[in-house]
């Protein structure tokens, strides 16, 4: 597959969303947010200033898009001591991996809890390709898990906390829900009890995850969901967990969980 | 009529809301711990009838002018993250608690001060945070542990300043 066509086929994979919507309506008062808002949930993008989300409407101004074709170069690139690449097993990625983001976080059965988007990729490449693992944030897993969800994009999020996952939703939700840090707030008080409201000249959002990977412009590259979970965590003056812990991997099912129907806007732009 | 007690089990309610019940226990085992070692022990403060800190945390009474600067400072009060002040020259003032325009003429020094050391004594379901307090706090980021967030001095500056804040017509 040559670039221009992978190129194409990204744009067509995310057409679905880009048409239509943010129309403010005819007396100029209210926006009709269209699929980024479900009954009161509301992405992160309809809290955006009009350019940021002009920046993610437009494919070819979404710098996200760049790590999207180093995702798709990853997906038919060998690697390991197998010499096999994820296109061997998954075949094309808009049809094996269409709904994966916006199921995961899934429970696994081999580690007995759950597992993102992130740390399946490098289960894949560990267990199957036997080749070493990306480092979190690094370009190369940004880039493959962009791609990945993005092969999901428009579709509603629609995360499970049935059965096994159960017990781990409930560790999300407490975590949610628990003050912390010097500051002493819980998840739920700026994203639940007030949002809407304003931080200074920041509107506090629902702090949904559908976007995520998101092009974050404060810093100026694509980030996962954990490195805004840390961020955040560090803003209320509370020690963050590292990477890939089980803390953060409940807490985005949680969070998840929380956005379900929304539409997976993976790799989105935000302030 | 009461100690910094009240103040603590004023914050028993908040249990359900923090979602683990081991926050009880962790609250009266470190309450009356004091801060760690490394930092300053908090002075010790009074809350009386359940409403009002009426003494001051210090002997040195609170500067107004040095209070203005700590309600602005984001890594000190940062008050105006969530609260309206006549403060012409900052922008953006927060609209997440409510403006503070004319507060002097609702509460008095004393009621003040227990709403900046332990908001959460008079509602435990408070976003603010505590401004004067290091108990009970949970994974607080290393370097602050034990620290609380403005000093006694800053406290008692800060209601210097908000007890200027006598007109609720934003002309100040």
């Amino acid at each position: 597959m040559n670039t221009t066509r992978k190129a194409l086929g990204l744009l067509a994979a995310s057409a679905g969303l880009t048409a239509g919507v943010a129309m403010a309506s005819d007396d100029g008062t209210r926006i009709h947010w269209g699929p980024y808002m479900v009954d009161d949930k509301r992405s992160g993008y309809t809290y955006a200033g009009a350019q940021t989300r002009a920046m993610q409407d437009d494919d070819f101004q979404n710098p996200a898009f760049l790590w999207l074709e180093r995702g798709a170069d990853i997906w038919e690139t060998a690697a390991g001591e197998t010499g096999q690449a994820c296109v061997d097993c998954h075949g094309d990625a808009d049809e094996g991996m269409a709904g994966v983001g916006a199921r995961y976080p899934v429970y696994f059965e081999d580690w007995g809890k759950m597992m993102n988007v992130e740390q399946r990729i490098n289960w894949c490449r560990e267990t199957q390709m036997q080749a070493e693992p990306f480092a979190w944030e690094s370009e190369d897993l940004l880039g493959i898990t962009a791609f990945v969800k993005n092969q999901s994009k428009g579709m509603p999020v629609n995360v499970s906390i049935d059965g096994p996952a159960q017990p781990f939703w409930e560790q999300g939700k407490a975590f949610y829900e628990q003050r912390r840090g010097q500051l002493d707030l819980a998840c739920t008080h700026c994203h639940v009890d007030h949002e809407g409201t304003l931080i200074r000249a920041e509107t506090l959002s629902q702090g949904q995850s559908n976007g995520f990977p998101t092009y974050r412009l404060k810093w100026q590259t694509l980030g996962s969901l954990h490195r805004r979970f840390r961020g955040c965590n560090r803003n209320i003056r509370a020690e963050p967990y590292p990477y890939g812990a089980d803390e953060y991997v409940n807490l985005e099912l949680y969070v998840a969980w929380r956005g379900n129907g929304l539409p997976v806007e993976s790799p989105s732009v935000r302030k | 009529m009461t100690s910094i007690g009240v103040a603590i089990l004023g914050r028993l309610p908040a249990i359900p809301v923090a979602g683990l019940g081991v926050g009880l226990g962790m609250g009266l085992l470190l309450a009356g711990s004091g801060a760690l070692a490394a930092s300053e022990p908090l002075k010790p403060f009074t809350v009386v009838e359940g409403y009002t800190v009426p003494d001051p945390l210090t002997e040195t009474p609170g500067n107004p002018e040095h209070g203005r600067k700590w309600v602005i400072n984001r890594k000190l009060g940062n008050c105006l993250s969530c609260h309206e002040m006549p403060i012409p020259e900052e922008q953006f003032h927060g609209q997440t608690g409510p403006a503070l325009y004319g507060v002097a003429d609702v509460y008095d020094e004393g009621e003040l001060r227990l709403r900046l050391v332990d908001p959460k004594a008079l509602n435990p379901y408070s976003m603010m945070p505590s401004f004067y307090k290091v108990d009970g706090l949970h994974r607080v980021r290393r370097g602050f542990e034990g620290k609380p967030i403005l000093t006694a001095q800053q406290v008692e500056d800060v209601i210097a300043y908000l007890m200027t804040l006598r007109d609720t017509s934003k002309r100040q």
